[in-house]
C-alpha cells in the first residue's frame, strides 16, 4: 500500500535556509544541502525548497540549488520560486531536481502547465496554489493568489486545482494562507474541497502546530502528503514522532524502524 | 588504472541519469556515463536506468549500437543492473503506445499497471521478497521503496520475480536471474534502503 507522505519545506534566500533549523548533529544550520540530509536521516519522505531570493537574482540560484541538492540527496526533492516558463524548467530539472513547483507562472500563463507536462511528464509537474477563504455562505469558496500571496487573481482557488489537473499538473501543493502560520491546524474543508476535485495527489500545507493536525487532514480531508515547516524547524516534533504519531492513528507509513512497527 | 571496478551507466537519452551517478557514488563506485558500445564491452557491471516511453527507448539502445551489446555481455554473465524503464527493457515486448520489442533478455511482457488506484503510481510503497538476493542483504522484506511508473512487468517465469508490490492489484517491483538484477523501483531516491541495494550491487 502506498505510503501518506511527510515533507518538510525549506525557504531558501541566497542558498542560505532562511530559517532557523534545531538540529543536534548538524554544523551549518544554514546550508539547505545539510539540512535536507538530516531531514533525510530521520525520515523525510521529500523535501521541498522555495527559492525566496529577490527575484532577478533567482534564475540563477535556483539551478545552483537544484544542482547542490541532487549530489548530496538521495530522497526525491521539488524546487520551486519564480520558474517562468519551460526552459528556466527545463535547467532546474537537468540540474537533477524530482519535480518543480509552479505558481504565479502557471496562472498568469496557463499553457506553461500543458507544455511542460508534454515534455517532462506529469509527475514532475507541481502546481501550486496559495488559497484564501473569501466566501461563507451559502458555501465556503476561496480564492487563488499570486506572487506570495499579495496578489488576488479572481480565479476559484477548487476550479484552478481541477483546470491545472486537465492541464497536466502531477501533483497539486495546496496552501491555506488563512490557516498558514496560526498552528490551528490545516483548512479541512479546502483541502477535502480538492481532493474531491481532482484525481492527482494533494500535499496539504499552512496551519500545522501540533500532530494531530497531520492525522486530521489526511484522515477527514484525504490528503496524500503533509507539508510542514516550523513545527519540524524548530524542533517541536521530530519527523519520526510525527510519522510514528500518525501510524498510531491508522495511517500508512514509511517508519524507519522497519515494517514490524506497520503490522 | 582504476583499483576497483567500474561500473557503465548507459546513457541512451532517457531521462536524467545525474541522480543515479552520485548516488553509486555514494555506495562507493567508480562509475562513468556514456552511450559508446566499447564503453560498455569494457565496464565491470553494467548499469541501465531510465524513464519515459519504451519504444523511444529501445529506438536510441538500437541506433546506438548498444542493445546488441548489452545483450552478448549480459548472456556472458557480466553482473546487470536495471532500473524502472532498465527493468521493463529486460523483456521480450511492450505494449505501452503501440507494441514494441525490448531486449529479450528475460521471457514475459510490459503492460500497463491493472489497478482502480490513481495511474501513474506514484510514492513510497512496501516490497515482498520472494526469494534470497545478495543484493537485497541488509534490506529487511516489508520495507519501503519510492515508485514512479505506469507499466510493470509480467514475468513468465515466476522463477524470475524478486520482489512483488501491492497498488490495488499485486505487482512484479523486482526480477533476479544470475547475474540479471532489475528493479522497477528508484533505489537511487530510496533513501539508506536504496544506498544499501546500490551498495551489495557494486561490493
Amino acid at each position: 500500500m502506498l505510503s501518506k507522505r511527510i515533507i518538510p519545506c525549506l525557504d531558501v534566500r541566497n542558498g542560505r535556509v532562511v530559517k532557523g533549523i534545531r538540529f543536534v548533529d548538524i554544523r551549518d544550520a544554514g546550508d539547505p544541502v545539510e539540512l535536507a540530509a538530516a531531514y533525510d536521516r530521520e525520515g523525510a519522505d521529500e523535501l521541498v525548497f522555495l527559492d525566496i531570493t529577490a527575484s532577478h537574482e533567482r534564475r540563477e540560484t535556483v539551478v545552483d540549488l537544484a544542482r547542490r541538492c541532487a549530489e548530496q540527496l538521495f530522497i526525491p526533492f521539488t524546487i520551486g520560486g519564480g520558474m517562468r516558463d519551460e526552459s528556466d524548467i527545463r535547467k532546474v530539472l537537468k540540474a537533477g531536481a524530482d519535480k518543480i513547483a509552479i505558481n504565479s507562472a502557471a496562472l498568469e500563463n496557463p499553457d506553461v502547465i500543458n507544455r511542460c507536462s508534454k515534455r517532462f511528464g506529469a509527475q514532475c509537474i507541481v502546481v501550486a496554489i496559495d488559497a484564501k477563504l473569501v466566501e461563507l455562505e451559502p458555501q465556503k469558496k476561496w480564492e487563488a493568489y499570486v506572487h506570495g500571496g499579495r496578489t488576488p487573481t479572481g480565479r476559484d482557488a477548487v476550479e484552478w486545482a481541477r483546470e491545472a489537473v486537465e492541464r497536466g499538473a502531477g501533483e497539486i501543493l495546496l496552501t491555506s494562507m488563512d490557516a498558514d502560520g496560526t498552528k490551528n491546524g490545516y483548512d479541512i474543508d479546502l483541502t477535502r474541497a480538492v481532493t474531491e476535485a481532482v484525481n492527482v495527489p494533494v500535499i496539504a500545507s499552512g496551519g500545522a502546530g501540533n500532530l494531530d493536525h497531520l492525522v486530521e487532514v489526511v484522515k477527514e480531508a484525504d490528503a496524500d502528503a503533509v507539508l510542514a515547516a516550523s513545527i519540524f524547524h524548530y524542533g517541536t516534533y521530530s519527523i519520526r514522532e510525527a510519522k510514528e504519531h500518525m501510524a498510531a492513528a491508522g495511517i500508512c507509513m514509511r517508519l524507519l524502524s522497519g515494517p514490524q512497527a506497520l503490522a | 588504472m582504476a583499483d576497483k571496478s567500474t561500473n557503465v551507466i548507459v546513457d541512451y537519452g532517457m531521462g536524467n541519469l545525474r541522480s543515479v551517478e552520485k548516488a553509486l557514488e555514494q555506495a562507493g563506485a567508480s562509475v562513468i556515463v556514456s552511450s559508446e558500445p566499447e564503453d560498455v564491452r569494457r565496464a565491470d557491471a553494467i548499469v541501465l536506468p531510465g524513464v519515459g516511453a519504451f519504444g523511444d527507448a529501445m529506438a536510441h539502445l538500437q541506433k546506438r549500437g548498444l542493445a546488441d551489446v548489452i545483450r552478448e555481455e549480459v548472456t556472458a554473465g557480466k553482473p546487470f543492473l536495471g532500473i524502472c524503464l532498465g527493468l521493463d527493457l529486460l523483456f521480450e515486448e511492450s505494449d505501452e503506445h503501440g507494441l514494441h520489442q525490448g531486449l529479450g533478455l528475460l521471457p514475459g511482457r510490459v503492460e500497463l499497471i491493472r489497478t482502480k488506484l490513481k495511474i501513474p503510481h506514484i510514492g513510497w510503497n512496501r516490497i515482498a521478497v520472494h526469494k534470497e538476493s545478495r543484493l537485497l542483504a541488509g534490506v529487511p522484506n516489508g520495507s519501503y521503496f519510492y515508485f514512479v511508473h505506469s507499466y510493470v512487468v509480467a514475468p513468465r517465469e515466476d522463477s524470475d520475480i524478486l520482489c512483488t508490490t501491492e497498488y490495488g492489484c499485486e505487482f512484479v517491483s523486482a526480477v533476479e536471474r544470475d547475474n540479471v538484477t532489475a528493479f522497477q523501483f528508484h533505489p537511487e531516491k530510496s533513501s539508506s534502503l536504496g544506498l544499501q541495494i546500490l551498495r551489495n550491487f557494486v561490493s
